[in-house]
């Protein structure tokens, strides 16, 4: 009875930690500056939870530090996927605080772009260490062939990270999700416009799909 | 037009110096060793070009310290070219199960930020426009 009530025990212990493992996938929003980042993980957030991630502004490095929703329950086709969402700061190589100087005087200027290098520094280690799944957004009205994002999505591709790539601002005149797709045919790309709700149902069936 | 070096004048010549790094020359250095030799060279104003580019790992790892090095009317960050990928990238499955993590090959453009231009760039062209400030 006694070795009975061991194997039953062993058995719970082994059940649990497989339950815990299955903890929700931390998905990371990834891209450049205002590529609409936070304004995609507020729709997802205020769709399934009712509440925002962060601040969204047209002035670049608005998202200076990395921030998760956790526990964003979606539901697709009858089932339900829980991911966290990691909306990070956008990732550039360059830091120039008089591009702010336009929009705010000289010593907050100079203060946003230290938090932006390293809110960018701290993106990096989010996708080296802590994130299972990369969204990458991009703004389909810009070149899509930079350095930047030929960089990011090599290292999500060495990181074995599956990987969506979200073509935003399909409302804009000078869209062009096409020229996306041409830049990296190797990933699945989904047109979008995060800001006006435009193709969110496609949005969803995909996040479940690749990373349910 | 550029000064022509003047073996009389102790100051610094009038241009740009380009720094071209063999792959052999990184073969055995580690990480942060060719991030300190390529941001080094940054500083000092210098275009360095590597012959057979870094890894994904690498590359994270230079956004990152440039990052910290950012400084505000000193140091504005990088500039960095590497040709896009090509189609023809090898991601066998057995290339992933053996691990295969090492660089294309590919030839890379680093500078300061303030100094360097792309003009273009397509899989096969860098153009490149490099000031001297």
């Amino acid at each position: 009875m006694g070795l009975f009530t061991e194997l039953k025990d062993s058995i719970s212990r082994a059940a649990d930690r497989l339950f815990s493992e299955q903890e929700p996938k931390r998905i990371g929003i990834y891209g450049p500056p205002n590529a609409g980042k936070t304004t995609l993980a507020n729709r997802i957030a205020r769709d399934w939870t009712g509440d925002a991630v962060g601040t969204e502004s047209h002035v670049p490095h608005e998202t200076r530090r990395a921030r998760r929703k956790e526990n964003v329950e979606i539901e697709r086709d009858g089932k339900t996927v829980t991911i966290d969402i990691v909306d990070t700061p956008g990732v550039t190589t360059k830091v120039d605080y008089e591009e702010f100087t336009d929009e705010m005087n000289e010593d907050d200027a100079i203060r946003r772009s230290r938090e932006a290098t390293e809110g960018v520094a701290e993106a990096m280690h989010w996708l080296r260490e802590d994130v299972d799944g990369v969204i990458y957004v991009l703004d389909s009205a810009e070149d899509p062939i930079t350095q930047v994002n030929t960089m990011l999505i090599g290292i999500v591709e060495s990181r074995d990270l599956p990987v969506l790539i979200f073509a935003n601002k399909t409302d804009l005149e000078e869209s062009s999700v096409k020229r996306i797709e041409d830049a990296f045919p190797q990933h699945t790309t989904v047109p979008l416009s995060a800001k006006e709700g435009e193709n969110m149902d496609e949005v969803y069936g995909k996040i479940a799909e690749y990373f349910g | 037009m550029p000064k022509a070096t003047n073996a009389d004048d102790s100051e610094p010549a009038d241009g740009v110096q380009i720094d071209l790094m063999s792959g052999e020359r990184m073969d055995g250095m580690a990480t942060m060793e060719k991030i300190r030799m390529i941001l080094d060279g940054v500083h000092d104003g210098n275009i360095v070009i590597l012959e057979e580019g870094l890894t994904p790992d690498e590359e994270s790892r230079l956004i990152e310290v440039t990052m910290a090095e950012i400084s505000p009317d000193e140091f504005n960050g990088i500039e960095i070219e590497t040709y896009p990928k090509s189609e023809t990238r090898d991601s066998s499955l057995l290339g992933r199960i053996m691990g295969n993590d090492e660089p294309e090959a590919k030839l890379t453009v680093i500078g300061p930020a303030n100094q360097i231009e792309t003009l273009h760039k397509d899989e096969t062209l860098i153009s490149a426009l490099v000031s001297r400030n």
